[in-house]
């Protein structure tokens, strides 16, 4: 029996539960009853002990993506904007710290429109995750923290959705995003998209508005050249509303602004 | 592409050693002699097994240079070799396996289907604690048994890049078929793509492989041939589950490169024969996701054995064999031919291709792949609905009206079945005994993260040839025919059930049984002795081929008491079936789902015999 090199690691290990020189694990008896199988037998033994703590399978990996969802230069009436939108997560199947970010460098040079999450993700039904966290909104204007709690997943009918909820001394806000992809071929896909924002509150040095403040949706049409690089071609229209209408009006700015849009979708 | 040849001075002076040569064969024709050698060596590319069984043998794992797609790519090998060589073994020998482990990582090789003492199943953390890196582990035992197995890594991915081989025991009383000549027919899924890439993609975007789903242009085409209002239904019924039809295979042909005995359809693997010959083809899914269905145009296949144990004669044009498991069959040319052999993968995404020829270098046609499935409102465990007429599921066609038919069972809802909707008309054929199993077993099992549906209505499809052969014009084997050549062993009625869901979450791509991954549950117990039947409830929508170590699985087909002997059992969506266990070797054992990314992400049980 040759074995020899093999029964050194598990006696180096120094398990009680490997018997040297065969490095084979047994399970000890034990008090404890658990039931997921029928009709256990009284005496139902203690939890199974791994050689050298060896795990047969590893199902509890982390894993780790980025997406950019947006990555666009846009052009409308009023010259060239840029926008991104990405989100990444780091994590398990059930819990993974989950980061969004997203602006607009506007016609002005402007960086607008900064949204920055960290948020903790557990999964909780077949399709859908709770997020909790922090937001802050940093660019070029004031900054502003807030907390987060929302969820995002896919709702029937293959439609995405991200509905999330913001508290702070400034009051309340709420974000709905939703997309839907339409597959004209297996890689060429339709996909609208719109995100919607709502505040408690007016904001003026941030041109938010009480209720209904913007929308950002689009229209994009990307061909996934390969899945993890797609480019795309659109258009995105942008719009304040009500007191940030106003707001917008009063410093001049496009209260409704349609865009020709092309940009490149990637993961990692 | 070449598998280059390793002849290693150790090799030499080794009692029986076997080695790769290059692929593109020459070696095919002829056994080759060695310099030094005392014997034929037969690579395992030719498909040819050594003439003579041996009793020990030295197996070193290490990386191999292989190009199979194009691109010089590094493949875990065995002796230089993938496949690993073939290995022959008689019945009632003891054998000795020296496997020494040339790679930086820990290794380990387990005897698929072969009943060995429980520290000799190599399977890191149950059997033993794996081969370190530059370490050499024996494996010493009898041989039982007899009949066609193979052996591959349990550790990590290996076996998915390349460390796979087939084996033969010849049994101590001869064959009870007679046969001329003997190939093996190792069938496998290469990917130039990193393993861990590959779970790492599926666990953001589950179907990154998949570039057959249906489309707005697919839309047009099934309302154009049943109606607007049936293909705007059939959509909505999907929809309202999140769940694909197109959802056939995980990894497709868009990263796999189908093989025959490491041969790509290119490369044209060749067997020689002489028309009137019985040749025996000795076929294993060594895949690590494919299912595949083979055929072989012109010749009927006789089987003759599932899973290592024989079975009575079957004559077949085709069958569907799941990752793992193996089925001898018995083919007479008479012509020249040449003839193809052909396995397309289940999603017919692409296919492994030989030929058996009079002599090198022919070929014969290949045939066009089938009509991809469609998975139906049956593969949801919705039971045996009106679709089951005849259309379970072909796309592009021929077929009039079939997608448009399984609407008609329509709109439920596997959160919440929705009463209303099943006791439509088409509802009226539901199986009732799988009627009656699921309200039995469907208690605790609730939608979750881990769960994304539960079979409604789970029934036997053991009669079945499986999703996309149905109706094909073929005579297709089922589970239903296999008929075991002998008795069971144990005539013993089982003393208790053991029921598991298999469960998964396509969308998440978490998969694992009773909800559970591995990790989150407890071991499944056996008492020394005692005799067990084993209920598997398949909740997903796709195949599961659940391989018990250690221990035989007796597939409760209908057959009696002549139950075949299994190793492996594919369980096909929205099924029920049972097999029968007598749990004779102590020890713990790996039972999971031969679907490797299935199987690393926790579809895995231990099973403790004590």
């Amino acid at each position: 029996m040759i074995r020899g090199l093999i029964g050194g690691t598990v006696l180096a290990a120094g398990l009680a539960t490997a018997v040297p020189g065969t490095g084979r694990a047994q399970s000890v008896p034990a008090r404890q009853s658990e039931g997921t199988q029928e009709a256990q037998t009284a005496s139902a033994p203690a939890p199974v002990v791994y050689i050298n703590g060896i795990q047969p399978v590893m199902d509890h990996n982390i894993y780790m993506h980025a997406l950019l969802d947006q990555f666009e230069a846009r052009f409308g009436a009023d010259g060239g904007q840029f926008r991104y939108d990405g989100q990444a997560w780091f994590g398990t199947d059930y819990d993974k710290l989950w980061l969004k970010s997203e602006g607009t460098v506007g016609t002005n040079g402007k960086f607008g429109d900064g949204d920055h999450e960290a948020l903790y993700d557990r999964a909780i039904s077949r399709y859908f995750d709770v997020q909790t966290g922090v937001r802050l909104d940093i660019d070029n204007g004031p900054t502003r923290a807030w907390g987060a709690i929302g969820v995002e997943g896919l709702a029937l009918y293959f439609f995405n959705v991200e509905a999330t909820a913001y508290f702070s001394d400034r009051g309340a806000a709420g974000r709905l995003q939703g997309s839907y992809d339409i597959l004209l071929t297996n890689r060429l896909i339709l996909q609208p998209q719109v995100e919607m924002n709502f505040y408690s509150a007016s904001d003026r040095a941030r041109g938010v508005g009480t209720g209904l403040s913007d929308i950002d949706t689009g229209l994009r049409l990307r061909y996934e050249w390969h899945r993890k690089f797609a480019p795309y071609i659109g258009v995105s229209y942008s719009g304040t509303f009500g007191q940030a209408a106003d707001m917008a009006r009063s410093r001049n700015e496009r209260v409704h602004d349609l865009n020709f849009t092309f940009g490149i979708r990637m993961w990692f | 592409m070449s598998i280059r040849s390793l002849t290693g001075r150790g090799a030499i002076t080794r009692r029986r050693f076997v080695i790769g040569t290059g692929l593109w064969g020459a070696a095919l024709a002829v056994p080759q002699r060695s310099a030094g050698a005392y014997a034929p060596v037969y690579t395992p590319a030719s498909g040819r097994p050594d003439p003579l069984p041996g009793t020990r043998f030295d197996l070193t794992v290490g990386s191999v240079p292989v190009n199979i797609t194009g691109a010089r790519m590094h493949a875990v090998g065995v002796n230089g070799s993938t496949p690993a060589p073939i290995l022959r073994w008689r019945q009632g020998d003891t054998v000795e396996l020296n496997v020494t482990n040339r790679l930086d990582e820990p290794s380990s090789i387990h005897w698929h289907g072969i009943r060995v003492p429980a520290d000799m199943d190599g399977v890191p953390g149950l059997s033993f604690g794996g081969i370190a890196p530059g370490d050499t582990f024996t494996y010493r035992f009898p041989l039982h048994q007899s009949g066609t197995y193979w052996y591959h890594s349990h550790s990590g991915f290996q076996e998915q890049t390349g460390l796979y081989g087939a084996l033969i025991i010849d049994p101590r009383d001869g064959y009870a078929q007679h046969f001329d000549r003997d190939y093996v027919m190792v069938l496998s899924d290469w990917t130039d793509v990193d393993p861990e890439d590959i779970v790492s993609n599926l666990k953001f975007q589950s179907d990154y492989y998949n570039f057959r789903q249906r489309t707005v242009d697919t839309f047009f085409r099934d309302a154009h041939r049943q109606g607007l209002g049936a293909t705007i239904r059939d959509r909505l019924q999907w929809g309202a589950m999140n769940m694909a039809p197109t959802d056939i295979l995980d990894v497709s042909g868009i990263i796999y490169t189908y093989l025959i005995n490491g041969q790509s359809p290119a490369a044209n693997w060749t067997g020689l024969f002489r028309p009137g010959e019985r040749i025996r083809l000795r076929f294993i899914n060594a895949s690590a996701m494919t299912l595949f269905d083979v055929r072989i145009p012109g010749l009927t296949m006789t089987v003759v054995q599932a899973d290592g144990n024989d079975v009575e004669p079957i004559p077949v044009d085709e069958f569907r064999i799941g990752p793992a498991e193996t089925y001898d069959v018995i083919v007479e040319p008479t012509a020249d031919g040449p003839y193809t052999v052909f396995a397309q993968a289940e999603d017919r995404t692409g296919y492994a291709r030989g030929t058996l020829a009079t002599r090198p270098g022919l070929a014969g046609p290949v045939p066009p792949m089938d009509p991809r499935p469609l998975r139906t409102m049956t593969d949801m465990g919705m039971g045996n609905m009106d679709m089951k007429g005849g259309m379970a599921g072909m796309e592009m066609g021929s077929s009039p009206g079939k997608p448009g038919e399984a609407p008609a069972s329509g709109g439920m809802d596997m959160d919440h079945m929705d009463m209303k909707e099943a006791n439509r008309p088409g509802a009226a054929a539901m199986d009732m005994p799988g009627m009656a199993a699921a309200s039995r077993h469907k208690t605790e099992l609730k939608p979750g993260v881990a769960v994304q549906s539960v079979a409604m209505m789970p029934i036997n499809r053991l009669a079945e040839p499986g999703d996309g052969l149905e109706n094909n014009g073929r005579r297709v084997l089922t589970y239903a025919d296999l008929r075991a050549t002998i008795p069971g062993a144990d005539p013993r009625p089982p003393s208790r059930e053991i029921t598991l869901h298999l469960t998964g979450n396509m969308e998440r791509f978490i998969w694992g049984f009773d909800g559970k991954k591995f990790s989150e549950a407890e071991p499944i117990r056996l008492t020394l002795g005692e005799r067990v039947r084993f209920v598997l409830i398949n909740d997903t929508m796709m195949e599961h081929p659940i391989h018990l170590h250690g221990l035989w699985s007796e597939l409760e087909n209908g057959q009696g008491e002549c139950r075949p002997y299994k190793h492996t059992i594919t369980v096909k969506p929205g099924e029920r079936l049972s097999y029968l266990v007598t749990a004779d070797e102590p020890g713990l054992w790996a039972y999971h789902c031969h679907l490797l990314y299935h199987m690393e992400v926790g579809m895995f049980r231990t099973v403790v015999v004590s």
